[in-house]
């Protein structure tokens, strides 16, 4: 009774908060805030019970409509789905209570917390469905949803980024259906646990899977921002208001990020050698590429976005090793990435909406004014650098230990490197706009911003409690990355079914 | 004959002319009538043969875009009195919360209950919680298509050059 219910819930959850809200009209703004924020929080406890349980029980997995796998659609959460539950979770309730004075009373007549909800839903679908297939329809549904929130309001530049937004997702969303194509003509079957059953046994020719694998990483390396189709991510990351930017900053790509490496462990373990070695090569240039839009812009926007790119790459590099350390790495620094990538475009955020102004250059001396913020700011910077007590060290340490193991210590040097870089570019943002020479004080806008530094202080707080805690949360993040170097662990669950 | 007018007989008198197209308006309640017929056939055909709330849906839309184009939208908007919003929520909260009812029963999510009961002149029927359901993606289907049609043929200012940004 609980294993059937409580899968599904991280769905159902923000699917019927969502309709709740369509119905209570958009002129109750208030009721709407009081909704979301509600479900936010219940989304919270529920991701840190599921995680609890699961810690327990082990994985937990129903099976919708009383089909069983591998024949009908199965809901699973692991760990790793657990964990990414909670970041998810955990950005919803603090984007939504940032969104109170920032996004507008225009945006949130129009559907804005709806929307959000909505697209919560297809999120958590991806992360806890067990069938490829149904993957693609969450992220269809977290894309419509993204679509709406990236052009909602309706100014130039929203409309134009998200016409951008739009065509490169729709190209590669129809990529996705024909690799799951592909997949189901070779090898029958779409139950991702089912799948890598067949394929540890798979006799014939597995050239097609490369091919496969390749269609694949195009798809999830568009969504997730990898090298040579990032392109489009610095530009629609930029237009929609700071709480959406930190919506898709912390949650998009890192859909993309665990649909790589869910795929990659479950179904690529043939031909390691070229595709593997294929992913690493786009996670270190996408790292180089990264550094690069890091240090060469000084609106802060840009600097954080550019900074996404640079964690993907190292989260990527993590996963193409596929080995303990690698996966373990990885997945500590995808749930520490979240929560800081979120905390840090709330800083900035506060910053823009206090002073009006996004650009480094036009800014300083606000620490007279903000001591909090600022010394705030100071702790997310090293902890996104990975400054050893704060949270981003192990990920980092993790991971350039399982590369130098496999022997590509070229990469582990680049991923080094990008710490300094990340390091610079954000030092740079935090000396220039809270020491330096004062502003005219006079300009600041007198908004009242007691939410907007609530939703910094709660993901820089967890940030610190990821860091100082990391021994504690350990196990939890080593059974986390056991379902991925071993997949088997995975597709267990399958041997209950019969 | 009794076709005259299916619009006047369902209580609409006043219907909106303007352009006086007489062969498209007596043909597009004609065909009205039948393609709805038709898309009520489709949506209970549902189950095991192809068919089903989505398509019904869709075709029900087309219907209603067809007396659009011969009529205009403000008989359309008296046609049928409610917001195409609160619609589609509507039908979304039937296809969210039928299979949560079903919850009850202590399955799974989405697993169907069927009921058969004995009608006088059908025979046997069966009451499938699965129709409910796509009762909801029906309507859904219908309104938002609906919604994205009428909102393209009006020239509802939707924003300005700033939007929501504009002081």
């Amino acid at each position: 009774m609980m294993t059937d219910i409580l899968p599904l819930l991280p769905v159902l959850v923000p699917v019927i908060a969502g309709i709740v809200m369509l119905f209570t009209g958009r002129r109750n703004v208030y009721l709407q805030r009081v909704i979301a924020s509600a479900t936010g929080l219940i989304l919270v406890i529920l991701s840190v019970v599921t995680i609890i349980y699961i810690a327990g029980n082990g994985m937990a997995v129903t099976h919708v409509g009383n089909w069983n796998a591998p024949y009908g659609i199965s809901m699973v959460i692991d760990m790793l789905a657990a964990l990414l539950l909670f970041g998810t979770a955990i950005v919803t309730f603090t984007v939504v209570v940032f969104s109170f004075q920032s996004i507008g009373a225009v945006r949130e007549r129009f559907f804005y917390y709806p929307m959000v909800m909505f697209m919560i839903t297809g999120v958590n679908g991806a992360f806890i469905t067990g069938d490829i297939f149904n993957m693609f329809v969450f992220f269809e549904v977290f894309l419509l949803a993204s679509y709406v929130l990236i052009t909602i309001g309706g100014t130039k530049i929203q409309l134009q980024e998200g016409f951008k937004y739009y065509l490169v997702n729709v190209i590669s969303s129809n990529f996705f259906v024909l690799s799951v194509a592909y997949l189901y003509v070779s090898v029958g079957t779409l139950n991702m646990a089912d799948i890598h059953q067949k394929l540890s046994a798979f006799e014939g020719d597995a050239a097609i899977l490369t091919i496969i694998a390749v269609v694949m990483l195009f798809v999830f390396a568009t969504k997730a921002g990898l090298f040579p189709f990032y392109f489009w991510l610095p530009g629609s990351y930029f237009a929609p208001p700071i709480p959406i930017m930190a919506l898709f900053g912390a949650l998009l790509t890192k859909v993309g990020v665990y649909a790589i490496a869910r795929t990659y462990s479950l179904f690529f373990i043939d031909n390691i050698g070229f595709t593997h070695q294929m992913l690493l090569f786009l996670a270190v240039l996408t790292i180089i590429m990264g550094s690069i839009g890091a240090l060469a812009y000084t609106d802060m926007k840009k600097i954080i976005i550019y900074n996404i790119l640079i964690a993907i790459g190292v989260i990527t590099a993590g996963y193409a090793m596929m080995d303990e350390a690698g996966t373990i790495g990885a997945t500590y620094y995808l749930i520490h990435d979240i929560i800081i990538k979120a905390g840090l475009f709330f800083l900035i955020g506060f910053i823009i909406y206090r002073t009006g102004e996004s650009d480094i250059n036009r800014l300083g001396g606000l620490i007279k004014i903000h001591p909090v913020a600022g010394w705030t700011f100071f702790i997310a910077a090293l902890g996104i650098a990975g400054v050893p007590p704060f949270s981003g060290f192990y990920g980092k340490l993790f991971i350039t230990e399982s590369l130098i193991d496999n022997g590509h210590v070229f990469s582990a040097i680049i991923v080094l490197l990008s710490s300094l870089v990340v390091l610079y570019s954000i030092m740079r943002i935090f000396i220039s706009v809270f020491w330096g020479e004062n502003m005219d004080f006079s300009k600041l806008k007198p908004i009242s911003y007691d939410k907007l530094l609530f939703s910094s202080f709660v993901m820089i707080a967890l940030v610190v409690i990821l860091g100082f805690g990391a021994d504690i949360f350990y196990p939890i993040f080593e059974s986390a990355a056991q379902s991925l170097y071993d997949p088997a662990s995975y597709s267990g669950y399958l041997l209950e079914v019969e | 004959m009794n076709l005259k007018s299916t619009l006047k007989k369902l209580g609409y008198a006043k219907v909106h002319k303007q352009m006086n197209d007489v062969f498209l308006k007596y043909t597009a309640k004609v065909v009205f009538l039948i393609i709805i017929t038709f898309s009520i056939n489709l949506f209970f055909s549902g189950h095991y043969t192809p068919g089903g709330g989505f398509v019904g849906g869709l075709l029900a839309a087309a219907a209603i875009v067809l007396l659009l184009l011969a009529y205009d939208l403000k008989t359309i908007n008296k046609m049928i009195p409610f917001d195409h919003k609160w619609l589609i929520a509507l039908g979304l909260t039937l296809s969210v919360f039928v299979p949560l009812v079903l919850m009850i029963f202590g399955q799974p999510f989405f697993t169907h209950q069927a009921l058969y009961i004995e009608l006088p002149i059908f025979g046997e029927v069966p009451i499938h919680t699965a129709v409910f359901f796509d009762v909801g993606v029906y309507i859904t289907v219908a309104a938002t298509t609906l919604l994205i049609i009428t909102l393209l043929a009006t020239e509802q200012a939707m924003s300005d050059s700033e939007g929501a940004d504009r002081s």
